[in-house]
């Protein structure tokens, strides 16, 4: 069950069916996700919240293609993505997928533009694309005069922006971001979720973001909340 | 930007760790160039020896005399070419450190025994004509700065003059300087008439210290030495024949057994290394999980994981190996050119640098063989878990 905020609704860019997930714990078999169907429409910005264990990691973790389902299908920008090959994956994730994590974990021995450039390693693109690339993302998130600066002297909130160029420089349809908020400040915070908000609103990046704070949930066009390896309602997961 | 810049900002990461790294691996390839050198400078001998060449000696030990008259006895048996006589003088050149080999010999047959010591006819003519003239080798007589024409003396350890005091040094004029035409060759010798040395020493006249033998035909060689051996039996002075190589293998092996020291040496030495730069490769993949989690994320299959920590650890070794082999063949040129009166064949050769080279790689790859593999299977959804 999902709550929504009355968004417009468009083709899908995700959809999940009878999703299962088993993870074995020694000889116990613990199942996370039983059966989950889920649509996200193309254009959407929807929050994931629920408590530690949920399942919110292993359904985002499915969806952007870093695992792979006991069963059920999930079929992304029309690309059904469970039978692939870990290498088919790969190459999937390096042209659809954006990933933007709670840590920025930027290589602390390249500047922010290399950090930035990191997916197009594994493009055909020319130098002078790439740069130009690379150039457009960091002015997106407002940091083109910050381009040579290496992590360490650059503050957390732009560490975080970098970060989020880096999920953008490829041009993905859809940005997965895993509490992208939650080593930050409020103030900063509020900075990266605006820009989270732009991205969606003003480039058409469909949004899907695991969070544990409401304020940041509430930005979203569709607060989804799990509970047990479902999806429930707000209510359910107090309760939990 | 490349993977390169990937490698290098991986290298950078923990620097200190880095340069201890690289500098150990630097110095055990100097090590492995000079110790190179130094089992050359041991096997040269061996390396450059005549095939048509036997050297025969005392069966007892090198030290003990044989007969003058040999000679002439062996030159008559079937496949002998020729033979001539060498002594062990052992004296010392105003003090005991300035220690190098002399020898008396017959002019004539030495230079025809020996085709490979260069020498000028006109110095062939004065050292024929001069009863005490000597030759010395170019490096001892650059060691010392002798020229031709200068009066040596040189102070005896065994062979004392006759009726004269054992402090009195015996005198010889430098009639020539040889060179070798072969690289690597022995240019430290001494050599001087043999007629001179046997008049005025104070025992042992009519006895030498071995001989060399031309054989007609290196294919017999085993059979000739026997022949020869057989030759004196049971006389009071009986002998032992062997190849040059042989003889010059079993005069480096009183010593010790210099290969097997130098391989135990390395052997151990790169194992230590393995041990260094395999830990820090496996360090460094453990404390990058996260990354490498990143990288697979955005789209980095296993196997360009596998090869990117590859590519870092061949890197780092071969580059530090590269290093100490130019070192070693820095520090070598110094050496040899320092050390060829007292150790000639000091050089590194260059099938050693080659091995050298190789070394470094196949290092680098067993090196990062198993951390890059140990990236490869990371799941990523569980590296990603340690951002």
């Amino acid at each position: 069950m999902s709550d929504t905020n009355g968004s417009e609704p468009r083709p899908p860019m995700v959809e999940v069916r009878g999703l299962h997930r088993t993870f074995r714990r020694g000889r116990t078999e613990v199942p996370v996700l039983r059966g989950l169907d889920l649509e996200i429409a193309d254009g959407e910005f929807v929050s994931l919240m629920g408590p530690s264990g949920s399942g919110k990691s292993t359904l985002l973790n499915l969806i952007a293609g870093l695992d792979r389902p006991d069963r059920g299908e999930v079929i992304v920008g029309g690309s059904p993505i469970h039978g692939l090959s870990e290498r088919r994956l790969a190459a999937w994730r390096a042209r659809n997928i954006g990933f933007v994590f709670q840590f920025s974990n930027l290589l602390a021995g390249l500047n922010a533009a290399k950090n930035v450039a990191l997916p197009l390693l594994l493009t055909s693109f020319t130098g002078a694309e790439r740069r130009r690339r690379v150039e457009i993302a960091l002015d997106i998130v407002g940091l083109s005069q910050r381009a040579g600066h290496r992590p360490r002297e650059l503050s957390g909130g732009e560490q975080q922006r970098v970060g989020i160029a880096r999920a953008l420089v490829n041009d993905p349809a859809l940005l997965v971001c895993d509490e992208p908020t939650g080593d930050l400040d409020r103030k900063t915070s509020g900075e990266v979720l605006d820009l989270l908000g732009a991205l969606n609103r003003d480039h058409g990046k469909t949004i899907l973001m695991v969070t544990h704070d409401p304020e940041a949930a509430a930005r979203a066009s569709r607060s989804l909340h799990m509970v047990d390896g479902a999806l429930g309602s707000a209510s359910e997961v107090a309760a939990a | 930007m490349s993977s390169l810049t990937l490698i290098s900002a991986a290298l950078r990461r923990k620097k200190t760790r880095t340069f201890l790294t690289f500098s150990s691996v630097v110095f055990a390839f100097l090590m492995f160039g000079l110790l190179s050198m130094i089992q050359s400078a041991f096997s040269m001998g061996v390396e450059i020896a005549n095939e048509d060449r036997l050297i025969v000696r005392h069966r007892v030990s090198l030290f003990q005399l044989l007969p003058q008259s040999y000679e002439a006895d062996m030159e008559e048996l079937p496949g002998v070419v020729d033979a001539m006589h060498q002594t062990w003088f052992g004296g010392v050149y105003q003090d005991p450190a300035n220690f190098f080999m002399q020898s008396p010999v017959e002019p004539a047959e030495f230079l025809d025994m020996y085709p490979e010591v260069g020498l000028s006819d006109e110095a062939k003519q004065r050292w024929i004509a001069t009863r005490d003239g000597a030759i010395v080798g170019r490096a001892t007589a650059e060691r010392f700065g002798w020229e031709v024409g200068d009066r040596i003396p040189i102070q005896p350890t065994i062979w004392f003059l006759e009726g004269r005091p054992e402090t009195e040094a015996w005198e010889f004029e430098i009639v020539g300087i040889y060179r070798t035409t072969i690289e690597g060759g022995d240019e430290t010798q001494m050599l001087f008439r043999y007629d001179y040395f046997d008049e005025a020493r104070s025992f042992g006249r009519g006895q030498v210290g071995w001989y060399a033998v031309r054989i007609s035909d290196p294919e017999q060689a085993a059979a000739i030495a026997s022949s020869i051996d057989a030759l004196f039996q049971n006389s009071a002075a009986e002998t032992k024949s062997e190849p040059e190589g042989a003889f010059a293998a079993g005069f480096a092996n009183q010593i010790g057994n210099i290969g097997l020291i130098v391989t135990s040496i390395l052997g151990a030495v790169f194992f230590t290394i393995l041990l260094v730069a395999g830990n820090t490769m496996a360090q460094s993949v453990r404390e990058r999980v996260g990354e490498i989690g990143l990288l697979k994320a955005i789209g980095f299959t296993g196997a360009r994981v596998q090869r990117l920590i590859l590519l870092e650890s061949v890197v780092l070794v071969t580059t530090a190996g590269f290093l100490g082999m130019l070192l070693a063949v820095v520090v070598g040129e110094g050496a040899s050119a320092a050390l060829s009166a007292y150790m000639p064949g000091l050089v590194l050769r260059p099938e050693d640098i080659a091995l050298g080279l190789g070394l470094a790689v196949l290092t680098g790859i067993v090196v990062g063989v198993f951390p890059a593999r140990r990236a490869m299977k990371l799941r990523t959804a569980f590296a990603l878990r340690r951002l």
